[in-house]
């Protein structure tokens, strides 16, 4: 039967095919759903799971891929940063049973804080790296990941980008295979890599990369498509669908499903049969550069860009020199619509007061980067995860206490969970003074609500052990820990302000759940009474359903988009918002 | 057959990612090859929300380029006017009359464009819709997504019986009710 599949969950898919046994990871956007399929096949079959972040994730596959079982860890590309410590050991081990990393670009930044290219950590780590177009490509790059990885003894990378992993197409579903996990094997000359073993393991990389190169040049992942042009295009993934949609059966195509290593041989001979050769892939000259390196004359970014995503249109113009489709354009410029925290988000409380205090705030990776935007504007710094702890220590050792008495890091508690707890040990362990928000709103917000160690419950929804924040700051020597409701804007006030004029790392712990939570119910919406004297307090909160009406100037309220949350009722100088019931 | 492109747009929480996985499942029903291209993350926090559904006899981009959209379905007003460039001349507007104010119109910093659907009218194949009204008499707000796909089912030639087994096996059975009656007023309108 065929089905209308995400590229991930067509990833997802082809794992279970290829009869994977684990799978751990942390979300990211675009990479998320892939983990999120995997749980829905049976647990007899796979175990999966959220780990606490990317490195622990990769280094839980590796240990079942050591012990022979079948495994995968998937990230967005800025996770791969975090997974980077494993894999390039990993490179050197090889594996028992076969290990595949999968990892996400994000060409444009969707819902990212950098554009990086992945396809770097191939060459580095000297992983071979497949990249499929479509969500069948998807499914079977996947399953065959598997048996490239048992069969060179190699990890290997699968890269999607946004657009293959968040479209659908058609895939047709198979069987899952039966590989049993293998008996585990004790092998210290693979898999302890001190340096007397590692020097031996890394002749065998350096070996194991050229026959993967030889399979390159004849392999069913890079397909050539001769329609008798003299033009030649080498792409691979989303790109090449731009291409073909863009030049249809006027050019010659390379495409590459393999694309580190490359075949030398098989890009020389695709590229003799043409008169023009162009290199077309988003991002860095990753294909390219390596066609100048083997003296291969090729057209590439010199006439494409590096930035953000192309587009058919794009292509043909350069190309073919045709123009892009007429169309009808807009004639007056028109508002954009950034992304704002949800009516009724915790969040909001929070940058509230902080930005009603003036403070500088060391910010992180979640909804509460958004508490940068105008109006609360309250965010100085994103970085990545976790570093709004650590870096908010650096900026208070080098200016002083007088700065760290107006210096907040704003974190939440999924973050936290990743990679705050060591920025918090550092800050305790050198004596910084510190004040550390922890925004815990039960969930991972961002990426769509995913469990984490702090919520109690498993990727499966399984009751389990949660851990404690209050007790693990206290077991990292924090002394000052308080809990404060940010909806309860006068107290919360209070508790930033005392703690902020301590000289002693603290922590607060911000409560309240995310409002999109299905056990979160607000009830009514709030509208504003005649007692309104227009002083527009409540338009700092930046809460979609607060407006001015322009002519008359005053407050209303959509009661479409309010759910009743409140919070603008305890902002409000005058009393002058009520809450009326459903 | 040639591709036939179609654009949904809206805010983040609409429910354009459910309108678009209906189209793209009733779709598949007739054979054709189809992609369906999504947004997720972050800019579905109450941002701009684009997706695109494209299908014909080989689909290869997922995107759609200026000038392209065959149908554009626009659950909001100025979504739509955003969305007008992407618009085939020629093509076809179905939009909510509903006015979301983005966040630098609430600020102060800028302001909504007056006079959207006259404009609009003026320029493509309009078709208003008050879909928030038809949805709550469906029997919920959140139906908007279901009439307006309802609406632009009677643009197609996809027949009726398919779009309704399509809405059976695409969302949750509680709300199964409620989006048949949604499904049916946009669709006789």
């Amino acid at each position: 039967m065929k089905k209308l599949m995400l590229g991930n969950a067509a990833v997802a898919q082809g794992a279970y095919e290829a009869g994977v046994h684990l799978v751990s990871s942390y979300p990211g956007t675009p990479s998320t759903e892939i983990t999120e399929c995997m749980a829905t096949y049976p647990q007899e079959e796979v175990f999966v799971e959220w780990a606490p972040n990317e490195k622990v994730a990769a280094e839980v596959a590796v240990g079942a891929s050591i012990a022979g079982g079948r495994a995968m860890t998937c990230c967005k590309h800025v996770g791969l940063n975090v997974m980077a410590d494993a894999l390039f050991t990993n490179s050197y081990t090889g594996v028992g049973g076969g290990m595949v990393y999968c990892v996400a670009d994000d060409p444009g930044m969707h819902s990212s804080q950098n554009e990086q290219d992945s396809r770097h950590y191939a060459r580095a780590a000297k992983i071979p790296m497949l990249e499929p177009a479509d969500s069948l490509e998807c499914r079977d790059f996947t399953k065959a990941a598997f048996d490239l990885s048992e069969e060179f003894d190699t990890p290997i990378l699968v890269r999607l980008s946004t657009r293959v992993s968040h479209s659908q197409s058609l895939v047709e579903l198979g069987e899952r295979e039966v590989h049993p996990v293998k008996e585990y094997q004790k092998n210290i000359a693979k898999y302890v890599m001190m340096p007397a073993n590692a020097i031996k393991r890394h002749v065998v990389v350096e070996e194991r990369t050229a026959k993967v190169e030889a399979l390159a040049g004849d392999c069913s992942f890079n397909t050539v498509e001769d329609n008798g042009s003299d033009i030649g295009v080498i792409s691979a993934g989303i790109a090449y669908q731009y291409a073909k949609e863009a030049l249809g059966d006027k050019v010659n195509y390379l495409k590459l499903g393999l694309v580190w290593p490359l075949s030398k041989k098989l890009l020389k001979e695709f590229a003799a049969k043409c008169k023009t050769v162009y290199v077309i892939e988003e991002l860095d000259p990753f294909i390219e550069d390596a066609c100048r390196a083997m003296g291969i004359d090729v057209k590439g970014k010199e006439l494409f860009s590096m930035l953000g995503e192309y587009t058919p249109s794009m292509i043909k113009k350069v190309v073919l020199g045709e123009d892009a489709a007429e169309f009808v354009p807009l004639e007056e410029s028109i508002p954009g619509r950034p992304p704002v925290m949800c009516a009724g988000c915790p969040h909001r409380g929070t940058f509230y007061v902080l930005n009603k205090l003036g403070v500088t705030v060391s910010g992180d990776i979640g909804c509460y980067t958004l508490g940068a935007v105008a109006p609360l504007a309250a965010v100085d710094t994103t970085i990545c995860m976790g570093a709004s702890v650590s870096a908010a220590h650096g900026m208070a050792k080098v200016q002083g206490k007088e700065f760290a008495s107006k210096l907040v890091s704003v974190i939440g508690d999924s973050t936290f969970m990743h990679s705050g707890i060591t920025g918090l040990v550092d800050i305790v362990y050198n004596k910084g003074i510190n004040t550390i928000l922890i925004l815990d709103n039960s969930i991972t917000g961002m990426t769509g609500h995913q469990d984490n160690p702090t919520t109690g419950k498993t990727i499966r929804g399984e009751a389990t052990r949660q851990v404690d924040l209050i007790k693990l700051c206290q077991g990292i020597g924090v002394e000052r820990i308080t809990v404060a409701d940010p909806f309860d804007v006068k107290n919360f006030e209070k508790v930033v302000k005392t703690e902020l004029a301590t000289d002693e790392p603290s922590v607060i712990i911000a409560q309240r759940p995310c409002a999109l939570l299905k056990n979160v119910k607000y009830s009514g919406n709030c509208v504003i009474t005649e007692k309104c004297r227009k002083c527009k307090l409540c338009m700092k909160l930046g809460c979609p359903a607060i407006s001015i009406d322009k002519a008359s100037g005053a407050v209303r309220i959509d009661v479409t988009q309010c759910n009743g949350c409140g919070l603008c009722i305890g902002v409000c100088p005058f009393g002058a918002i009520e809450k009326e019931e459903a | 057959m040639s591709t036939k492109n179609i654009m949904i747009v809206g805010v983040g929480g609409q429910g354009t990612l459910l309108a678009s996985r209906i189209l793209g499942n009733a779709v598949i029903r007739k054979g054709y090859d189809v992609k369906v291209s999504e947004v997720h993350g972050m800019s579905q926090r109450g941002g701009s929300v684009v997706t695109y559904v494209k299908f014909g006899d080989a689909v290869h981009s997922p995107i759609i380029d200026k000038g392209e959209a065959d149908i554009i379905l626009a659950f909001e007003c100025l979504e739509a006017y955003r969305a007008l460039p992407w618009l085939k001349v020629g093509g076809k507007m179905i939009v909510n009359n509903q006015m979301i104010n983005p966040m630098p119109v609430i600020t102060g910093a800028a302001e909504y464009p007056a006079d959207i659907l006259p404009k609009l009218g003026a320029v493509v194949d309009l078709t208003a819709v008050e879909a928030l009204t038809l949805a709550r008499e469906a029997g919920n707000a959140k139906a908007v997504n279901v009439v307006l796909i309802g609406v632009m089912a009677k643009n197609t030639e996809i027949p009726y019986e398919e779009w309704v087994e399509t809405i059976k096996t695409t969302v949750p059975p509680k709300f199964l009710e409620v989006n048949l009656k949604a499904f049916d007023l946009g669709y006789n309108l």
